[in-house]
């Protein structure tokens, strides 16, 4: 069975045999983008219904269950509805700031998704700063949040997105460094050759104590980038009403709700890529099948997910000087420690290699 | 294809460079201005120096454009405008921009520019390597003198966001000693 997975170089190979070279990668590239688009914004929308489906699970309910096979169609039809209602705002808004908010947050969360790894050949871009430019386009995200806020001419709204500004600055110091630590064992920042290391023995494996202390600051500090609980001082129900979003309604509401899904989903997929080897199978039981590779990626990442759901619905809200706490006096020296052992280790081959 | 990429770029990076000085609203200025800078990394990824432009972006779009909006969402209510000029002034600092981009223009189209030939692309390694290299061309030096630079910062902030707690705790040893002494 082959499938052709290299969709960049399929595409362009089909479109180049009736049109000019040039054409011919451009409309390649609107055509990859539109399929990214198409499957990240139903991925989304599934990771919404796992959300509503864990979150039932944990508290003993049902959970959504009339619309469609076990209520599986039952946010496209709230995207449906979202999609249908009046974009309404208010008076004194700064319009043109208001408007772009929700681009800023769904474009940077989209870009960052054409650098994964999905199987060997299933990469859009592979830059050869993967990793960097994954923190690079995260760190954007938080100015829409910021605008969103500051636009909305509403006081809950800019404390909701003041608190997401401390927030993410913060803890984007914490993602950094732990990814940083693996990237002492890795050498390269690039996602593919990145993979290619751990055939050897996934990353967490082979950095052993260093490796799972990145990776527990990591899970921490990007459920805290994500801006969901038990960090999620943004948008704070009780305390801020919807936090920056507040003023948002019909689709621009939507694109800042999907955007936070499709972060959860590229935290994960970062942590699956960086500490559990991508879509390198255990033990290497599939190599021979190379496409399974989206199945052991997809399986890792949701995996992840799931970790990250069951902190929302387990541990109660931190309080905003807590957060602070909480990432400059501990984790932060916590991270500086680490990567002064992982470079130890580095330095005196004690790294396991299966 | 590059070519038009590169037009695209330069009609963006020019608008909103004209838009950043010229909108009344602060915030608005300030993301023109990182609109602006978006471009400089647009520019730079388009000659595949690709880790510069992530540096561009982290640094200045998610760093220095996040605080600079910090600042305004702190002092400048959204229903404030900035106020215009007087005309002498605005003339004056035309008069100055027009020299500086003068002498720019004048500089640029003097100098003799050599099209690179066999083109490699920079990596991370090399970078990392040479900034830390203490043979002749290596950037040890000002490579140290910044993280010096950025640890007295770093310790400045500190003083000045604990500083009533640090001068109470002196004075309270103070005491505890000249009381132990007597």
């Amino acid at each position: 069975m082959k499938i052709a997975l290299n969709i960049t170089k399929t595409i362009q190979d089909l479109l180049l045999g009736f049109m000019p070279e040039g054409t011919a990668s451009i409309l390649a590239m609107v055509i990859i983008a539109l399929i990214y688009l198409a499957i990240f914004s139903v991925a989304g929308l599934m990771l919404v219904l796992v959300e509503r489906k864990v979150a039932a699970w944990f508290q003993l309910r049902i959970g959504p269950n009339r619309v469609g096979p076990w209520g599986l169609l039952q946010t496209m039809a709230d995207a449906l509805k979202l999609v249908s209602k009046e974009l309404t705002g208010t008076v004194k808004a700064d319009m043109f700031l208001y408007n772009l908010a929700p681009y800023f947050v769904i474009v940077s969360s989209l870009m960052a998704l054409a650098v994964f790894p999905f199987t060997q050949e299933f990469q859009a871009f592979d830059i050869n700063i993967g990793i960097f430019f994954l923190i690079a386009i995260s760190s954007i995200g938080v100015i829409g949040i910021l605008l969103g806020g500051y636009a909305s001419n509403n006081k809950f709204a800019l404390i909701g997105a003041m608190r997401s500004g401390v927030q993410t600055i913060s803890y984007e110091l914490s993602v950094g460094l732990s990814l940083l630590t693996m990237i002492l064992i890795t050498g390269s920042l690039q996602l593919s050759e990145i993979v290619e290391v751990q055939k050897n023995g996934w990353l967490i494996v082979q950095g052993h104590i260093p490796a799972v202390i990145a990776f527990m600051i990591y899970m921490i500090a990007g459920t805290a980038e994500t801006n969901r609980a038990p960090f999620d001082m943004v948008e704070a129900e009780s305390e801020l009403g919807a936090g920056f979003h507040t003023e948002y309604s019909g689709m621009k509401f939507a694109y800042f709700f999907l955007a936070e899904f499709i972060n959860m989903f590229i935290i994960a997929a970062v942590a699956a890529t960086v500490f559990f080897g991508g879509w390198l199978s255990p033990f290497g039981i599939t190599d021979s099948i190379p496409w399974l590779g989206v199945f052991w990626f997809l399986g890792k990442t949701f995996a992840l997910v799931f970790l990250m759901m069951w902190f929302r619905w387990t541990f109660p809200r931190l309080r905003v000087d807590q957060l602070l706490t909480l990432e400059w006096k501990y984790l932060l020296p916590l991270n500086l420690l680490n990567i002064v052992l992982m470079a130890l280790i580095v330095w005196l081959g004690l790294t396991i290699q299966l | 294809m590059e070519r038009y990429i590169f037009y695209i770029l330069a009609v963006l990076l020019i608008v909103s460079a004209i838009a950043a000085v010229s909108s009344k609203k602060m915030l608005r200025s300030v993301i023109y201005l990182l609109f602006t800078l978006c471009g400089i990394a647009g520019i730079y990824f388009l000659i595949d120096y690709n880790f510069l432009a992530a540096i561009q972006l982290t640094v200045y779009a998610g760093g220095i454009i996040v605080l600079i909006i910090f600042s305004v969402i702190l002092v400048h209510h959204i229903e404030m405008e900035l106020e215009v000029a007087k005309l002498s002034k605005k003339l004056l600092v035309g008069a100055a921009c027009a020299l500086g981009l003068g002498v720019f223009l004048a500089t640029i189209y003097a100098h003799d520019f050599k099209v690179v030939e066999n083109f490699n692309t920079t990596t991370t390694e090399q970078i990392g390597l040479k900034l830390l290299s203490y043979e002749a061309g290596g950037f040890i030096l000002p490579f140290e003198l910044i993280s010096v630079l950025l640890l007295a910062s770093m310790i400045g902030a500190i003083v000045i966001a604990k500083g009533k707690k640090l001068v109470k705790s002196e004075k309270s040893n103070v005491e505890s000693i000249q009381k132990n002494n007597n």
